[in-house]
């Protein structure tokens, strides 16, 4: 097995796929071809499933190095090359991709959208190179699938996207180009910097830079990612974006893009600038702390405007996101591992609520929470599944969002007790809107009609929901599969960091 | 065993839950009484095992969190303190479940309210059973959430799902503060292991903790914070509004949740972590303090209301702030033996009140009832079985419990203590004032029912009544038996090291060695009596005395009656200011969504500033740069300052 190139298969598999799904001829079929692109985009993501699933069962969680490593020489010129590589910090990452496309295909199945093979290409594309991004150990490389992200994306948010989504798409991509320059400036100060544009060599080597460097390159990564992972104050294209894609779409944007941010910040930001992390930490927090109250405070508001639950969703996601932010910056063993255990927790929310949102569109070609009620008399399967990813956002012991949120708190109280104590505001926040939500749409009286004869989640849908749950149940009760396989890489990361720091004689940050 | 008595409760409410389709109504009550009767068994023997023998052990049964010195493994931990919950747990569990045969036989979702029932048995095994903070944790946000589950049962009741939802988000807010006091433990001791920090406790006494930007005594501000999740889950004043609007679901949940198992776990929580409560002395005077104001308020509202589930939750409410100020007298023995007692003659009154209100087709307010001894005689015996525990006349279970409790805090010497027994003192002739007001009001004198109601009332089937009389052999027998073991001279070799108490604390020792005077000892059986003869010159001979008292002390009796105006002062405290501030910062808000909602204390003060908020997503660039300059330096500025 170590022979075959599981890492190279996860990224180009895809592709290939969607290169398939393109030579079907759309002309000759009733359905222009839908059906067909369906079902091979769908076994095309269940293979590339399989493949990443060995690259677990065969990774070895005592090595903090990389492991599966692929080199091919690329452009000896610049020093660069093809070069794979997955350790604990990529590997959930990577898993979580893999795991959303096939559920973002199956959820649209009988969805008549428009151009469905482009679509189902486009998920494709944007897996194979979200995979690549990922699984990248050279700056060049990773920055070439980095921009190959955005064009799926942006095409998914153009063509796809809601009423205005011309706008939403023009502002991501505007946006987004504007940051990629920042990027490309960071990637060529490293390059002469040092000559290389090796991710684990940059790491080691990249803490030598002086302050004002490393500052500067700080911010310039993060302003390449600021909006599209988005972070507050510009958030505001995403939910416009996301309201009227296809569910498929919104799985994948919120599931994998939106977890972009967090792996600049592990791979790049904390190992090869620590002296800048330690100085712009404060500023994180409180960008995150914010988002997470205001963001809060704004579905709530949402929940009584009884608005489209699609943006609701979108919205309650962002709110969490800023956990994972926190926890990373503490550079605690808990704060960090708790951070990367959250960004994946909630990506399988996320992905789960939104499809939630989609079986109820499905039925009543709307979204506003105004048009249900009682659902659990006619939807009792539906009531149990949305109570379960309910209670993974709250937080509750037993489930995925429990264990990432509880372990970033007990990171942060060890940064500052201000800091645990306004994170922790979540506890109540959180669910305020979410039981107010949960009783508007399934509790009460069935008023309308149609709401007390809905049919309850079919076959496939229980084949999304089940898995969901199982995964979130899974990493509530037994995290240690989980949480085993991050810690060399943590504990790593950590170690580096500090003794850059008893390097320099600094302050260093007790380990806990 | 030890398996045997956790599990089982788990298993019935899955089979329950997702095949009760398929083996229907009958197989899912079967099936859940049969997992809750098997773990009441095994808590017996366990019982006989730990408590009895001294086979103190825990079980690991796999690691749940393990992040670096992070450590929290799924574990059963069995000491006296655990089996004792576990027997009043699967005691009064099964009770209620058989019972709620009978009680819900008229309702279409029977295998759904079984696998609550029993799925929260489970939560709460949980709970007793944690050997670490972290499965503590999980056991009180499992049993939090069941509970909301099972208030908003009648899920298309409107009021039933306000009450829910204010369950639970009052619970959060004591959560907020339990999980900030599991972070300072584990940044003061590097641990979340029970017996790790208990070890380590002493020598954490008058150590310092940077805590806000302030350097304060670092167990003090463990047990405080921790003491805030026991606040809210144990009703104590400040934050218990939400257990009377927990009324609004079915009664057997009343009895098992709200009465006999789930509040009692913030005493169960104070009891379990003495060994922290002992070295901060601050931190137990807020305890006493607490409990002893929750036992007066609670007390002094049920004497006016007419709900008969209202003055029952009152007086759970009551006995829990006893419950805590046993704890903070250091009397957790005493504590944990009234748990226990109250644990069965509140489960009975409960039941006994259900009875009732099935009799009466669902009828609650006293006032509408009257005669009814004659027709219902069974309940009315097992009511005053149950009120005569709970006002502790002598023989009765009530009566060495709560006794005891009075007799260690007048022991303390202490002014706190003095304030907790006086106040027990005045609660204790209360209580048995609105009890024999409940029963004579209820079932004596005319009949104020109407016609059709009256041809209804019917004594409750066996089903209903066996699990009652069960709980009354209890509630009689209870106090009696135990003594010797909870507080009595066995308490020693009963307790071992499960309960942490500082020989310079020991209240009870002192009680039994004189250091009470006769007069105290028997002042609360003395005035439990004049309670009685009170309602029954009030009610029985006077009956123009009430109104007279209720016009002539109007301001009292209006204060009283609405509840001590808390949800006001919450509506005042938090929503008002929010309300001025979202005018000054946002004046475009027009609120009408918010008018047409009401404010529900918290959950209206989050929801409204939330609509304000949500005026920054008007688009207006000033909004977001005013917002965004405002909350980034403010924050910024904090974590400088505060490092």
């Amino acid at each position: 097995m170590a022979s075959l190139p599981v890492l190279s298969l996860t990224v180009f598999l895809p592709l290939l796929g969607a290169v398939l799904i393109m030579l079907i001829p759309g002309h000759g079929q009733p359905d222009g071809g839908a059906r067909s692109a369906r079902k091979l985009a769908l076994g095309t993501s269940l293979l590339v499933f399989a493949v990443s699933l060995t690259v677990w069962l065969g990774f070895d969680p005592s090595l903090p190095g990389y492991q599966f490593e692929e080199t091919v020489e690329w452009i000896s010129g610049l020093n660069s090359s093809y070069h794979l590589g997955v350790d604990g910090i990529s590997l959930f990452f990577m898993l979580l991709t893999t795991f959303t496309t096939p559920i973002a295909i199956l959820i649209g199945w009988n969805r008549n959208d428009a151009r469905t093979r482009e679509l189902m290409a486009a998920f494709l594309v944007f897996e194979s190179a979200s995979a690549g991004m990922f699984l990248a150990l050279d700056f060049l490389v990773f920055f070439l699938f980095y921009e190959a992200v955005l064009l799926p994306a942006f095409v998914i948010i153009g063509v796809w996207g809601g009423q205005r989504r011309t706008w939403s798409a023009i502002t991501f991509f505007l946006y987004t180009m504007f940051g990629s320059v920042f990027m490309l400036i960071a990637l060529l100060v490293f390059f002469f910097q040092f000559g290389v544009t090796d991710i684990p060599v940059l790491a080691r080597v990249g803490h030598g830079l002086g302050r004002e460097t490393q500052l500067w390159l700080w911010l310039a990564l993060l302003a390449s990612f600021v909006v599209k992972i988005p972070l507050w104050p510009v958030h505001t294209w995403l939910p416009e974006a996301y309201v009227e894609a296809p569910t498929g779409a919104s799985v994948l944007l919120a599931g994998v893009l939106l977890k972009i941010g967090g792996y600049i910040f592990l791979r790049f930001s904390i190992p090869m600038l620590p002296v800048a992390t330690e100085i712009l930490a404060p500023l994180i927090y409180a960008l995150a702390v914010v988002a997470l109250i205001y963001l809060s405070f704004v579905v709530l508001m949402l929940t009584l405007a009884l608005e489209d639950l699609k943006k609701w969703v979108a919205y309650a996601v962002l709110a969490h996101m800023g956990f994972g932010y926190i926890g990373m910056f503490t550079m605690t063993t808990q704060g960090l591992q708790g951070a990367i255990f959250v960004l994946i927790s909630y990506g399988l929310i996320a992905t789960a609520l939104f499809c939630c949102v989609g079986v109820l569109e499905e039925r009543a070609s709307s979204r506003e929470i105004s048009r249900f009620s009682g659902l659990v008399g006619s939807m009792p399967k539906f009531a149990l599944v949305l109570m379960v990813f309910m209670l993974a956002s709250l937080g509750v012991p037993g489930t995925s969002g429990f264990v990432g949120e509880f372990l970033v708190l007990v990171g942060a109280y060890q940064a500052s007790s201000w800091l645990a104590l306004f994170s922790a505001s979540i506890i109540v926040l959180g669910c305020v809107y979410f039981l107010w939500m949960y009783r508007l749409v399934v509790f009460g009286k069935a008023v309308r009609a149609d709401c007390r004869s809905f049919a309850d989640l079919s076959g496939r849908e229980m084949a999304i929901m089940v898995p969901l749950m199982a995964v979130i149940l899974w990493m509530g009760i037994y995290p240690d599969s989980f949480l085993h396989d991050t810690a060399a890489s943590v504990a790593t990361l950590i170690h580096n960091y500090q003794s850059t720091f008893a390097d320099a004689g600094g302050a260093i940050v007790a380990a806990r | 065993m030890e398996i045997l008595a956790v599990f089982p409760p788990l298993f019935g409410s899955f089979i329950a839950a997702f095949f009760g389709r398929t083996i229907g109504d009958r197989g899912a009550q079967l099936v859940t009484v049969a997992g809750v009767v098997v773990s009441a068994l095994a808590s017996l023997v366990l019982f006989n095992d730990v408590a009895l023998h001294g086979h103190v052990h825990t079980i690991e049964l796999f690691t749940w969190i393990k992040s670096g010195s992070f450590v929290a493994p799924w574990a059963l931990r069995f000491d006296t303190l655990t089996v004792v919950m576990l027997i009043v747990v699967t005691f009064v569990s099964s009770c209620v479940h058989i019972y709620s045969i009978g009680y819900m036989a008229a309702d279409p979702h029977k295998p759904r309210f079984q696998a609550y029932l029993s799925l929260f048995t489970f939560a709460m095994l949980m709970l007793v059973t944690a050997d670490n903070f972290v499965q503590l944790f999980f056991g009180w946000e499992g049993v939090g959430l069941m509970s909301y589950l099972l208030i908003g049962f009648w899920y298309e009741r409107p009021s039933a799902n306000d009450a829910a939802i204010k369950a639970f988000v009052q619970n959060r807010v004591g959560d907020f503060g339990f999980a900030l006091g599991i972070f300072a433990c584990f940044f003061l001791f590097h641990s979340v292991d029970f017996d790790t920090v208990f070890r380590a406790a002493p020598g954490m006494a008058g150590q310092q903790l940077h805590f806000l930007g302030f350097d304060v005594n670092a167990l003090t501000v463990c047990c405080l914070l921790l003491f805030m999740g026991a606040v809210a889950k144990s009703a104590q004043f400040g934050l218990h509004t939400w257990l009377l609007d927990a009324m609004e679901g079915p009664t057997p949940v009343s009895a098992l949740i709200h009465a006999a198992t789930m509040v009692t776990a913030g005493v169960f929580m104070v009891a379990r972590l003495s060994p922290l409560f002992e070295y901060s002395p601050v931190a137990s005077a807020v305890v006493t303090v607490f409990g002893a104001t929750t036992a007066f308020v609670a007390a002094s509202i049920a004497i006016t209301q007419f709900d008969i589930k209202r003055i029952i939750a009152y007086s759970t409410m009551s006995q829990l702030g006893y419950m805590m100020f046993a704890c903070g007298v250091s009397a957790y023995n005493a504590a944990i033996f009234h748990l226990m007692t109250h644990g069965f003659f509140k489960a009975l009154l409960f039941l006994g009140a259900g009875s009732v209100i099935h009799a009466m087709s669902d009828e609650q307010d006293i006032r509408k009832m009257g005669g009814l001894w004659k027709l219902i005689p069974v309940t009315y015996g097992l009511l005053w079985v149950g009120s005569l525990a709970l006002a502790g006349l002598p023989l009765f279970s009530g009566y060495f419990s709560k006794d005891a409790i009075l007799e260690a805090a007048y022991a303390t010497g202490s002014s706190v203590g003095m304030y907790a027994y006086w106040l027990g003192i005045v609660t204790a002739f209360l209580t048995a004032f609105y009890s024999w007001r409940l029963l004579f009001v209820a079932f004596h004198g005319k009949s104020r029912a109407d016609h059709h109601t009256l041809e209804h009332v019917h004594e409750s089937p066996l089903v209903m009544l066996l699990p009652c009389a069960f709980l009354a052999v209890g509630a009689v027998c209870a106090g009696a038996l135990a003594y010797t073991w909870f507080i009595g001279d066995g308490r020693v070799g009963f307790w071992r090291d499960a309960l942490t108490i500082l020989p310079a604390h020991d209240t009870i020792a002192r009680a039994h060695h004189g250091a009470v005077p006769e007069w105290a000892a028997v002042l609360p059986t003395v005035v439990a009596v004049a309670g009685i003869f009170f309602a029954f010159l009030f009610y029985m001979v006077w009956t123009g005395l009430p109104r007279f008292f209720a016009v002539g002390f109007k301001p009292v009796h209006t204060f009283l009656f609405n509840h001590w105006y808390v949800d006001s002062l919450y509506d005042w405290l938090i929503v008002q200011p929010l309300l001025v501030l979202g005018r000054m910062c946002w004046k475009t808000g027009d609120g009408t969504v918010i008018d047409g909602l009401g404010p529900e204390g918290v959950a209206a003060a989050t929801r409204y500033f939330g609509q304000r908020a949500s005026r920054l997503q008007s688009g207006y660039v000033f909004h977001y740069a005013f917002a965004m300059v405002i909350g980034v330096v403010l924050l910024v500025t904090w974590f400088y300052l505060a490092g």
